[in-house]
């Protein structure tokens, strides 16, 4: 049996994890404030989030470059996890909310008592999210379930290409115009906000942030051993089989089409699970998250990082948002020209992204580099006929 | 060859102290408003408004002395962003005092990173009120500055019946909320009050013109429109089309400044209404300099007493409106208060900003107890060129955040 990752990936993926769930954990919790080597908790939720990204955007990878389906939704999913975990959050504010209220602000102020009287003012659905586990299953079924139903709709009716492309952004757009409106009752356009507590904790206390930091990278280590394990099996032969002639998988007597869709729902709860930790950690989840140019957004992380790999779409992730952190600041007018600029230096340059930059280096060493090829391959000779 | 070293020693170490004294004469302010995405178009006003005001300070001397160092960063009308860049300014920066947002959730985002930090933000929009935080000055105007002296007005005007349509967000729905209330206690009966919102970015107002023509066909009717942005356009094209006029049923608008106008046709909003604590138009010393400075800034724009580069400023059809006003007296307030303070410290600034009295191009403004300002309210009717011609001034109304106090009262 062959190792799951290959060992130079091995010792790559050891030592971030090394750095990112130990050495910058203990820097913020063991190293005075004023030290050099601190890292505050405001850097940690910032890196925290970026890691939730990366987790949306190991989902996005899992479909585009092993599958070969481009979703331009996956937002959506993203945001569902988000606001299922944000409803729990909301119900834990209690009375410190702006009017004092049992119930969130937001329901105070369109009058929700009125029109919910039975129930104090609570939509009924949200009642079940008083409960963390239930909340917690919402992250993973809610948006496996909705991947589920247009997933099998889409795939059964051979939607394919940039029809289905076309279609999953359509999806994500109805949802962003459903969730802004205010009578939907998920706070309109203000969305879930100002969070208290998470499982008994204050969620702006630094323990609790370096503790959702510490889950997010889990997660995201899982997720990526997943779909190592996964693209390393049987199943991820069909699946890039599919991506490369999807008719010569299906005359093979492979039902592509169920293919198709565990991996758009695997994809989706994937999403689900990364927006139920970004939420905490950002402190807001609305409608605007799930807009198509968010999605969009991800399915460029995944092109600049390097598709069709596992390391590709989180480099992406984590550096094309760091990048855009540092520059909102430090070139506060000017940093949309140097993302795009980047953007477009990338795909016209780097094909591969940036994780094939040491391979396209060593393809120009090749072609430009002192030649000796004699000693490498053995030139071609004249075709000998056996005897 | 040891006194060369000597000497070079003493020139770094000289510049070094050259820094540090420049470095502790300038004091870090934060610009938090989006100069990319849907925002931009009016936040950047406010962009430009604040460095013209820091302009102006460090011209006559800074902020206790010391020079306003501004600290931009571009949150990009993402609201997670704003409160990544909220946060970045107070911990990383470490700036006194942040002047920023503009829609109401950008707030929202924000509110809990500035209560956790301690920090200070000055906002500067019309909203809706039924929040106060400690760590919040909210110089904008609360539901009973604006929409509660148009709504007299109407009334004073004679008009009976109130058609309530506002795009769906949480300023239009709360704005509304309060205002049936009102309208029910000075005794409209329900029936004569119509609430309706559409979807951002509405195009389509066929229906609802529909609907408001025959509700204004017994005339005495009035729309009271929290209508945001673009969708403005359909509207008032519609509006016109349906044969409605500001004679037959004028409409009152809170989200259309003199700056939506750069963007608007003025031409069909002719002879209808807007309210705010601050019109372009107003005659006074105060704001012909504030105008008229302004104007030559956008031209040149520059930062005196510090080393800092404008840039990104668009010189062309430039004008004032009732947020960059609001901006602008932020500025001022908090500059008083620093100086009566004699400190930046936030704890010392929030104390000392309580009572702040400042002249400004719209009259005084004071700041109250509960964080919001006691200012001048003003009705205006739309002109073509796209100014509003003053018709009736409310003085001194005191801003007030919760409507069970307002309503209370009366």
């Amino acid at each position: 049996m062959t190792p799951l990752l290959p060992k130079r990936e091995l010792i790559l993926v050891s030592i971030a994890a090394f750095i990112g769930l130990v050495v910058l954990p203990c820097l913020n919790a063991f190293t005075p404030a004023n030290s050099a080597l601190h890292v505050s908790s405001f850097t940690l939720s910032v890196y925290g989030k970026y890691l939730c990204y990366a987790v949306l955007a190991l989902g996005v990878n899992l479909l585009w470059g092993y599958t070969g389906l481009l979703s331009l939704g996956q937002c959506l999913f993203f945001t569902l996890g988000g606001y299922a975990l944000g409803m729990h959050l909301m119900l834990l504010i209690g009375k410190l909310g702006q009017y004092h209220a049992d119930i969130p602000d937001f329901m105070v102020f369109l009058e929700f008592p009125k029109r919910f009287p039975e129930t104090g003012g609570l939509p009924p659905h949200w009642i079940p999210f008083k409960s963390f586990w239930f909340a917690a299953a919402a992250v993973v079924w809610v948006p496996g379930v909705v991947a589920f139903v247009f997933g099998w709709l889409a795939f059964r009716s051979r939607i394919k290409g940039v029809y289905f492309s076309i279609l999953s952004q359509a999806l994500t757009y109805a949802a962003t115009l459903m969730f802004f409106r205010n009578d939907f009752t998920f706070g309109g356009n203000n969305g879930l906000t100002d969070f208290k507590f998470i499982l008994g904790h204050d969620v702006n206390q630094a323990g609790t942030k370096r503790t959702l930091y510490i889950a997010s990278g889990v997660l995201l280590l899982l997720v990526y051993l997943l779909c190592r394990w996964l693209t390393s099996t049987k199943f991820g032969l069909i699946q890039r089989a599919i991506r490369d002639s999807e008719n010569r998988v299906l005359f093979s007597g492979y039902a592509t089409a169920d293919f198709k869709l565990f991996v758009f729902v695997l994809s989706a709860v994937i999403a689900g699970l990364g927006g139920a930790l970004y939420v905490p950690q950002v402190g807001i989840i609305n409608p605007s998250e799930m807009a198509p140019d968010k999605s969009l957004e991800a399915v460029v992380w995944c092109a600049v990082g390097g598709r069709g790999n596992l390391l590709g779409p989180i480099l992406g992730a984590v550096s094309i948002n760091a990048l855009k952190s540092y520059a909102t600041h430090a070139f506060a007018e000017q940093w949309p020209y140097i993302l795009g600029g980047l953007f477009v230096i990338v795909t016209v340059f780097m094909p591969k992204g940036l994780i094939g930059i040491p391979e396209q280096l060593r393809e120009l060493k090749r072609r430009f580099g002192p030649k000796h090829e004699d000693k490498l391959a053995p030139r071609p000779v004249a075709p000998t006929t056996d005897v | 060859m040891k006194k060369l070293l000597m000497n070079c020693l003493a020139v770094a170490l000289a510049s070094l102290a050259v820094l540090q004294t420049s470095a502790a004469e300038t004091v870090k302010v934060g610009i938090l408003h989006s100069l990319s995405g849907t925002m931009a178009i009016s936040e950047t006003s406010l962009k430009d408004v604040l460095l013209f005001t820091f302009d102006e300070i460090n011209k006559a001397g800074g902020v206790a002395g010391k020079m306003i160092e501004p600290v931009i960063v571009d949150p990009a009308s993402n609201w997670p962003l704003f409160a990544e860049k909220a946060e970045e300014l107070l911990v990383k920066d470490k700036v006194a005092v942040v002047f920023g947002c503009w829609t109401s959730v950008s707030r929202k985002s924000v509110l809990p990173v500035f209560e956790r930090n301690n920090g200070l933000l000055f906002y500067p929009v019309q909203y809706e009120g039924e929040e106060l935080s400690k760590n919040i000055f909210y110089t904008a105007e609360a539901v009973n500055q604006q929409a509660i002296p148009a709504v007299d007005y109407m009334l004073a005007e004679g008009k009976k019946k109130f058609y309530l349509l506002g795009s769906d967000y949480v300023y239009p729905r709360t704005t509304n909320k309060i205002l049936k209330q009102y309208l029910k206690s000075k005794g409209i009966p329900d029936s004569d009050i119509l609430e309706e919102y559409t979807p951002f970015g509405h195009t389509d107002y066929q229906t609802i013109v529909a609907k408001a023509k025959a509700f204004a066909a017994g005339g005495k009717a009035t729309i009271i429109s929290t209508l945001n942005g673009d969708t403005n356009v359909p509207f008032f094209k519609e509006f016109a089309n349906a044969g409605l006029t500001s004679e037959n049923c004028p409409v009152v608008s809170f989200s259309i400044s003199e700056d939506e106008f750069r963007g608007l046709p003025a031409k069909q909003l002719v002879g209808h209404l807007g309210c705010w604590t601050y019109f372009m138009s107003i005659k006074s010393p105060e704001n012909t300099k504030f105008v008229g400075d302004f104007m030559k800034w956008v031209k040149a724009p520059t930062l005196a007493g510090v080393d800092y580069k404008v840039s990104g400023v668009d010189s062309k059809g430039r004008v004032t409106c009732s947020p960059m006003n609001l901006s602008r007296m932020g500025v001022y307030l908090w500059k008083q208060a620093v100086e009566k303070a004699g400190s930046f410290q936030v704890d010392k600034v929030r104390t000392a900003l309580i009572g702040q009295k400042f002249k400004g191009p719209a009259g005084l403004v004071t700041m109250q107890e509960n964080h919001h300002l006691v200012n001048n309210a003003f009705i205006g009717e739309t002109l073509a060129n796209g100014q509003f011609k003053i018709i009736k001034t409310m003085n001194n109304v005191a801003g007030e955040p919760f409507s069970e106090k307002f309503l209370g009262k009366k």
